[in-house]
């Protein structure tokens, strides 16, 4: 049953019990994984909700391609453990009321109109199906979609050139051997 | 089934972790993950307003912020790697100065 109230709180349950894991894991490899799960339980949030196009993309995307960039970055720069060095003392004890203010605001406004959150409509049949989904992208949103296609290969030059190690412009190839290696920070 | 409002108080409750990860953690890389759990929480709502309007609009636009998510994570990783050459260092606190 997609829709039964238990699948839902143990999704949820599960959710919000690995975003707490990774807020509070002083490891960002352990970080880094309870947040793909995260991902995965909110992908299956999704399918109760009829969207299995973007559940799988989600898996593919979120799960998949963000969570392996993350985890392959993390363990280059060799960066799971920071030293505990606070520069910034006062900064939680103004965070903390700040997000209480926050986190008052939606619980106002989600349960000032209860009674209309209430109500879900009843999707039709072909809700949420791949085909659904590609039919409006080509057609209502061709537009954006070819926008989007520019924006990623903006990001895939701009990845390469801010990742490209600053050598001089015309490198000798000869001297290819004194390369400093990138120390390892002492953890 | 299950009311819509929980499944948006499930989407605020992802959105104030990640709220509190980005104010609390000094990891530059957990930053950006929380970052990361708020998009998800964003979508998740879209997703739910979606469905209760029986509209796909909602899930069109998940998409596109997907897409854009994983642009910035690739521009926001290749800065990390850029910073911490330079710094030695992704703890956000003493990343303080414009010029490297």
């Amino acid at each position: 049953m997609p829709g039964s109230p238990i699948v839902f709180f143990i999704l949820a349950i599960v959710a919000i019990g690995t975003a707490l894991g990774m807020l509070i894991s002083r490891n960002a490899v352990y970080s880094a994984l309870l947040l793909a799960l995260n991902f995965a339980a909110v992908a299956m949030l999704y399918l109760t909700l009829g969207a299995p196009f973007i559940a799988l993309s989600q898996v593919t995307v979120y799960a998949g391609s963000i969570m392996v960039l993350f985890l392959f970055v993390i363990m280059l720069l060799g960066a799971e453990r920071l030293q505990p060095a606070e520069v910034l003392r006062w900064q939680p004890y103004v965070a903390i009321p700040l997000v209480v203010i926050l986190a008052a605001d939606f619980a106002y406004n989600l349960f000032r109109e209860n009674t209309e959150m209430l109500k879900v409509a009843v999707p039709s049949a072909d809700y949420g199906t791949p085909a659904a989904i590609g039919n409006m992208l080509f057609t209502r949103f061709m537009l954006p979609f070819e926008v989007t296609a520019v924006i990623l290969l903006v990001a895939v030059v701009g990845a390469v050139v801010l990742a490209k190690p600053d050598r001089p412009a015309r490198p000798r190839s000869m001297e290819r051997s004194d390369n400093p290696t990138p120390s390892k920070p002492v953890s | 089934m299950v009311p819509a409002s929980y499944y948006l108080a499930l989407s605020a409750a992802l959105f104030v972790i990640g709220i509190l990860g980005v104010l609390l953690r000094r990891n530059a890389l957990v930053m950006f993950m929380s970052l990361e759990l708020m998009f998800n929480a964003g979508n998740l709502a879209f997703v739910t307003f979606a469905r209760m309007f029986g509209q796909l609009e909602g899930q069109i636009f998940v998409f596109f912020v997907m897409t854009v998510a994983a642009a910035e994570v690739a521009i926001g990783l290749a800065l990390m790697v850029e910073i911490f050459r330079s710094k030695h260092s992704i703890n956000m606190d003493e990343i303080n100065t414009l010029k490297g």
